[in-house]
């Protein structure tokens, strides 16, 4: 922080005053489409913030991380299909389930290190996501829609303006970066750093690396989850498809893509990513054909993702 | 993501709850999960090869498993001949596998296991694209030649697709015939010392990069092979490799990654446990449950069958059941 005109966080800067912005802009140039996609954006990066935390300052590479998305969706979702629409129940309840799941596949899949790990995840998701597939009460593969968004029984705050809407995500954005910066730069988050760097040797002076680590995947599991409740209320609906083994790959490259275990980078990560989707899904259908060979070649060429593009070009003037 | 026809097509007869125990059925969804277990091993393999000697996480073997199918299929389909399909979908695959290989693979083994998922999943989403641009969305049909389309009878009243027989006699030929590759010809040792020490060996004048490609364009082969004899039952779709890839994902971790041995026996066993699972498990659930929780539950709890079994197999063996002697 603090070397405020680097081209990255010049960038950085740039897409935050785009986000805070594009409730008034957009619909001033008629282009009101747009606050839509970029709340689906910044959902998006609250999700790729979750995962950085473990993935870019633990340095566990979880493929499953769209299932934390999936749950706190789901659970939005089937309460209110079961008539449960307060958000004082649902919003907990979806933190929580999504920390619980944390929870349980954390102490399994920590247990492993390294391919094993990276596997794990994601044949934990995949069960998450069969689960949703098979159960037929809750929509199947066609997903669930839900009728009612979350209510805080107040007059003053409702979802179903979408600038409210808009602005609650965008303050979940923020927060989500505001806590991985808090965490990060504690003790915990220096355990989590240096373990990732020399796991053997924190172990070796006494630290048991396990539990911080659980802590962490726990802690982005819910801060996923969180993700995952506001799409819920933003699309409307829930899916399996949010939490398909595509999506976790998804967020694995947004992070990579703004640069890992920067603090805005997952946010700059998931813009540039999802904006790239949008345009070039416009150009064409097969438009994976171009981006599939750009994601090939930006692990090739461009380790360290944009961030690092941008600091290298910076450094060689 | 599309949806994908089942891997396993469900023989269970409506009524299946009242007599579905008895053991007709049982052997029939038996030999049903031994054959899904044939086509997991034949991508495992090549998986476990590729990364217990290249020390490479490949997720683009799913795209082999792919244009296996799609290949062969039109090479059945424009020849008319869905032998002559399979026989030229072999030095097919090799070509592509290889090419592949040379063209990004080669640069991603020196880098770490992330950066390998990324261009992998890169590489999918591109082939993905590229057969529905060739292909189309529909997918292929595969028809099977009159001969391959009966069924026979084992004895004890048990009838079976002859086809589904060929499935398992292919998939156990490969097996043994790759048990000689690795284990009795001079290939074989250069991949064995390959995996055992890469740079070992090269210093003492295997041509790695040589090996590497080999290795990698039979792992192609063997991934398409079990997509091309698994479509005149499913049919060719896009992504078909998918689901197959992380279920394989699965069969190399309850294995132990970098073992045949560990791939087939988990294969097998997973093949097995997951079919049986989507038949038999609302039965026996309904032995402690009332009957409509077991029949939501069935479906559910089959489901996630599998995973539960690898997480129980890893949460007491996290190298896998069969670790590769020497491999760290």
């Amino acid at each position: 922080m603090g070397e405020l005109g680097k081209p990255a966080n010049i960038f950085t800067a740039l897409v935050l005053v785009i986000f805070a912005l594009t409730p008034i802009v957009a619909p001033a140039l008629d282009e009101s489409f747009y606050v839509i996609v970029f709340a689906r954006f910044m959902i998006w990066g609250i999700a790729a913030v979750s995962l950085n935390l473990i993935m870019g300052y633990g340095g566990l590479i979880s493929f499953g991380h769209a299932v934390y998305l999936g749950i706190g969706a789901y659970t939005v979702g089937i309460l209110a299909f079961h008539g449960v629409t307060s958000a004082w129940i649902q919003w907990p309840l979806a933190i929580g389930v999504s920390g619980l799941v944390a929870l349980v596949f954390g102490a399994i899949s920590l247990r492993t290190k390294g391919v094993y790990f990276i596997m794990i995840t994601l044949a934990l998701a995949q069960m998450i996501y069969f689960l949703s597939v098979s159960a037929e009460r809750y929509g199947s593969d066609d997903g669930l829609s839900i009728l009612a968004r979350s209510e805080f029984g107040v007059s003053f705050f409702s979802l179903n303006d979408k600038t409210t809407m808009y602005y609650t995500i965008f303050v979940f954005l923020l927060a989500s970066v505001f806590v991985s910066w808090r965490l990060v730069n504690s003790r915990f988050g220096t355990v989590m750093r240096a373990a990732k760097s020399n796991d053997t040797r924190v172990q070796s002076i006494g630290v048991g690396t396990y539990r911080y680590r659980l802590t962490a995947f726990v802690i982005a599991g819910m801060m996923c989850g969180i993700a995952g409740l506001l799409q819920a209320n933003l699309e409307s609906f829930v899916s399996p498809d949010m939490m398909s083994w595509h999506r976790s790959g998804e967020l694995i490259f947004m992070v990579v893509l703004g640069g890992m275990s920067t603090l805005f980078g997952p946010v700059t990560g998931a813009f540039v990513f999802l904006m790239l989707s949008e345009i070039l899904a416009g150009l064409t259908i097969h438009w994976h054909i171009i981006f599939g060979p750009f994601l090939v070649l930006v692990v090739i060429f461009a380790r360290g993702g944009i961030a690092g593009l941008l600091t290298r070009r910076a450094d060689r003037d | 993501m599309p949806r994908h026809p089942r891997l396993h097509a469900d023989h269970r007869p409506p009524n299946g709850l009242r007599n579905a125990m008895d053991y007709v059925l049982l052997t029939e969804q038996f030999l049903n999960g031994f054959q899904l277990g044939i086509i997991l091993f034949l991508m495992a393999a090549g998986l476990t090869l590729v990364f217990g000697i290249m020390d490479l996480v490949n997720l683009a073997h799913g795209s082999m498993f792919m244009i296996g199918a799609f290949v062969g299929g039109t090479i059945a389909f424009v020849t008319g001949s869905f032998v002559l399909g399979v026989v030229l979908m072999v030095p097919a695959m090799l070509v592509i596998g290889m090419v592949v290989e040379v063209t990004t693979l080669r640069t991603l083994y020196p880098r770490d296991h992330l950066d390998q998922v990324l261009a992998t999943f890169g590489l999918i989403l591109f082939f993905n694209a590229a057969t529905r641009l060739i292909w189309g969305l529909e997918g292929l049909v595969v028809p099977l030649p009159d001969y391959l389309d009966g069924i026979v009878s084992l004895g004890f009243g048990i009838t079976y697709p002859v086809y589904r027989i060929v499935i398992i006699v292919i998939g156990l030929l490969v097996a043994f015939g790759l048990y000689l590759l690795v284990g009795k010809t001079k290939i074989g040792m250069l991949i064995r010392a390959g995996a055992s020490n890469r740079t070992m060996a090269g210093a003492l004048g295997v041509n790695i990069p040589k090996l590497f490609s080999i290795v990698f364009g039979i792992g192609a082969v063997l991934a398409g092979l079990a997509g091309l004899i698994i479509t005149p039952i499913t049919q060719a779709a896009i992504g078909m490799g998918e689901d197959v890839l992380i279920l394989a994902f699965v069969v190399i971790v309850i294995g132990g990654i970098g073992s045949i041995r560990g791939a087939f026996i988990a294969s097998i066993v997973t093949g097995v446990i997951d079919t049986l699972g989507r038949s038999f498990l609302d039965v026996v659930l309904l032995l402690f449950l009332p009957a409509n929780a077991a029949e939501s539950a069935g479906p559910a709890v089959s489901s996630m069958l599998i995973y539960i079994l690898m997480a129980a197999i890893l949460f007491f063996r996290p190298q896998g059941l069969f670790p590769p002697k020497g491999a760290g």
